[in-house]
């Protein structure tokens, strides 16, 4: 595919930027300064301030001279860069490679993408007068090269130019030689000798130029012509996974997204499958109209690329999503990718129900709505602390490294936190005859233990706990523990954590 | 003419029941829950499996007695077809004990809801799901709706659902198959010896559709049921042929 590269010029960015933002400036003359060596210079300054004469890199106080009325604004110095890299994720929307052109333009990466529009033409018109509509001077040009490019859209005095593809050596003939992005020393050599055109040294020896222009001009005069590969650092790395799908009409319903999002993951997911992958984590970006991305992002317990499934935890996610304006493109990206294991499926169900797809797509549903961590699967832990004696399984597949305990008595329930009880005890290192929980009072009538299970001190520091099963008046059973070793003077030691079935 | 007249009534019974949703699957039929004499009270002296079993529970203690009796049940669904989720808002289940009723405890996945109302629609979902073995729900109260919906859910699947429903304010009538209260019983040891024997519950059958309810005394121990005592029939006794047709 042949390339194609946009160059997007902004030749009043920042001045455009503060007209945006201030309606009273827009039919004033102002400019932009920065101090520079104890003198404001400007760095900027609007059309009707350039009209009057006013240029960058005058200082206020000449330009003051000229046109007492000018209004100064103090520049800020990163905000181009900032602007240019929004501009930039926005220009997303017609292209997923855009690339910032400090201190001023956008580099849009277009192979393939102007057919969507129509045409080069209609693309360039289209983006043109969105980003006019905004508020920018914009001019814009497409060529085979970003040099070509950027040659064109820095010299031709019209908002759109398109070079033919294998036209931009033509195209370059009639052009300043600063067009080429060369040093400002170099083209001041070159306007001296009397080459106001590339045209007038194009087709000189190449070893000449390079004896008199430096090795810098021959590459950029390459690059123009494409016999030298040029790259640009896109804003957002382009995923390997990802869909996309513009549309004509801005979409605000339901049901439009739904018919998007299906269409998106029916060729993602055909794809993957493919590939023998699938997804474990999914981004759904919506670009608004009006700037704004919504995002909704979906995971998975196992890699999926089945397309029932995804769509309906995406379902549970798309009442988030607020197309307000209206949504014009649709991104669906998989940054996480996993192979599947399709193969063993049928091998597992007998070792365990736990890997069944079904299982592992209702927890995925299930995780949109739990709390968080809400889905939990415990294995055994080598700890006799109870609280430490259960760990979270990382994963659906992962089975106890040891086997679960059975000999001693744990109770069906435990407390999350011990609750605190007061007990009468009558001899040491024996259950307690009586405690009192929430109120009520217990009369223990049969009790086992006690079990003690010290604090591990590599882990906390603490006291040990001795455990009583013990049984009431009623049958009810219930887990307590005294902390620490017995203490007439200290009734309060003993807790209750759990009841038994 | 009588031996005839009995085998129209009994073959009109197993159509009235079979019309009602008690298919005697295989899965239903191989399932020996451990439940010794307590089968009786059901129809076809067979544990539902493909319906909603309700559990009313009053204090911590009563849960924890039903959370057993109910653990009891799960190990012996669980050797079938394996896993099971248990929904609840707030986790107090503790694992490891659940081994000694034969359950391994890692094949349990338990679900922390914010709120009861997604209590009920991930056990919906849950009991739609066919790999499951069982599903236990723990919430405060079920309305008549919710609990038809997730009879309905189960009627597709074939996935046992059981509901345990802490201390609520409202027991009206639901589409459960059952209901069920279960409160601890002092346990007993040989004469003589300490400590504390296996647990002995009062399990209480409130309601049950075409069976007839009951209250039964039993120690669980060997990984089955044992009665204490002869059951104590609770309520009139309902006659076999008077079984009505309840949606």
């Amino acid at each position: 595919m042949p390339q194609r590269y946009v160059n997007i010029w902004f030749p009043h960015l920042m001045t455009d930027w503060f007209s945006i933002r201030r309606k009273e400036l827009r039919n004033t003359a102002f400019v932009l300064a920065a101090p520079d060596h104890g003198r404001m210079i400007i760095t900027a300054a609007n059309p009707i301030a350039q009209w009057q004469g006013i240029a960058a890199g005058m200082a206020v106080a000449d330009a003051r001279a000229v046109h007492p009325s000018l209004q100064v604004i103090d520049d800020i110095p990163t905000q181009a860069e900032k602007l240019l890299d929004a501009l930039g994720k926005w220009c997303i929307r017609f292209t997923p490679v855009t690339a910032v052109d400090l201190p001023d333009g956008l580099i849009l990466d277009a192979s393939g993408c102007a057919h969507l529009w129509g045409g080069e033409t209609p693309y360039l018109e289209d983006l043109t007068t969105r980003l006019k509509n905004a508020g920018y001077h914009v001019r814009a040009a497409m060529a085979d090269t970003i040099g070509a490019a950027w040659a064109v859209a820095h010299s031709v005095k019209e908002i759109i130019t398109v070079i033919p593809a294998g036209e931009q050596r033509e195209a370059l003939l009639s052009l300043p030689p600063a067009a080429l992005r060369l040093e400002p020393l170099v083209v001041e050599r070159l306007l001296k000798l009397g080459l106001h055109h590339i045209g007038s040294f194009i087709g000189m020896q190449r070893s000449a130029l390079r004896r008199r222009f430096g090795v810098e001009m021959l590459l950029r005069l390459d690059q123009a012509t494409g016999m030298e590969r040029e790259t640009i650092q896109p804003l957002v790395p382009v995923e390997p996974y990802q869909e996309r799908l513009p549309c004509l009409d801005p979409i605000i319903t339901r049901k439009g997204i739904e018919i998007a999002l299906e269409r998106l993951l029916n060729t993602l997911c055909q794809r993957l499958q493919q590939e023998g992958k699938g997804i474990r984590t999914a981004v759904l970006k919506c670009y608004r109209i009006d700037g704004k991305i919504e995002q909704a992002a979906i995971g998975t317990n196992r890699a999926s690329h089945h397309v029932d499934h995804l769509f309906k935890l995406f379902a549970l996610k798309i009442d988030a999503v607020r197309p307000d304006p209206g949504i014009e493109l649709f991104i669906l990206e998989a940054p996480k990718v996993e192979d599947v294991t399709t193969s063993q499926e049928a091998l597992w169900r007998d070792a365990g129900a736990i890997e069944d797809v079904g299982l592992a797509e209702l927890l995925d549903r299930l995780a949109a709505k739990a709390a968080k961590e809400g889905i939990r699967r415990y294995v055994p832990d080598e700890h006799h602390w109870p609280e430490r004696s259960i760990k979270l399984a990382a994963s659906l597949g992962e089975r106890p490294a040891t086997p679960w305990r059975t000999d001693r008595p744990r109770p069906i329930r435990l407390l999350a936190q011990p609750e605190p009880v007061m007990v009468s005890a009558p001899i040491p290192d024996y259950p307690p005859m009586v405690f009192r929980y929430k109120g009520v009072v217990h009369e223990i009538k049969k009790a086992d233990g006690p079990e003690r299970i010290e604090r591990e001190w590599w882990l906390e520091e603490g006291e040990h706990r001795d455990y009583y099963a013990v049984e009431d008046q009623e049958g009810r059973r219930y887990w307590l523990f005294r902390s620490g070793h017995y203490d007439v003077d200290n009734p309060h030691a003993w807790f209750i954590h759990g009841f038994f079935s | 003419m009588g031996g005839s007249k009995a085998d129209i009534i009994a073959q009109l019974q197993r159509d009235i029941l079979s019309l009602q949703g008690f298919r005697s699957t295989a899965k239903s039929t191989a399932a020996d829950l451990g439940l010794g004499p307590i089968k009786h009270a059901f129809p076809n002296a067979t544990f539902p499996t493909d319906a909603i079993h309700e559990f009313l529970s009053g204090a911590a203690e009563h849960s924890a007695a039903t959370a057993g009796f109910i653990s009891g049940l799960l190990g012996r669904l669980m050797q079938n077809t394996g896993a099971c989720v248990w929904i609840s808002t707030a986790r107090s289940l503790f694992p490891p004990a659940l081994k000694v009723f034969g359950i391994e405890p890692d094949q349990v996945i338990f679900v922390t809801m914010e709120r009861e109302r997604d209590v009920l629609w991930a056990m919906e979902e849950a009991l739609k799901c066919r790999g499951l073995a069982a599903v236990v729900g723990e919430i405060k109260e079920l309305s008549f709706m919710a609990s038809r919906r997730l009879q309905l859910a189960v009627e597709q699947s074939n996935v046992t659902g059981f509901i345990i429903r802490h201390q609520p304010r409202y027991t009206g009538v639901t589409a459960c198959v059952s209901r069920w209260q279960i409160t601890p019983l002092p346990s007993e040891l040989e004469a003589g010896l300490p400590g504390i024997g296996f647990p002995r519950w009062q399990v209480s059958l409130l309601k049950i559709r075409n069976g007839r309810p009951g209250v039964w005394q039993v120690e669980w121990s060997g990984g089955r049921c044992n009665l204490l005592t002869t059951p104590a029939i609770a309520g009139p006794q309902q006659p076999e042929h008077e079984t009505r047709l309840r949606v």
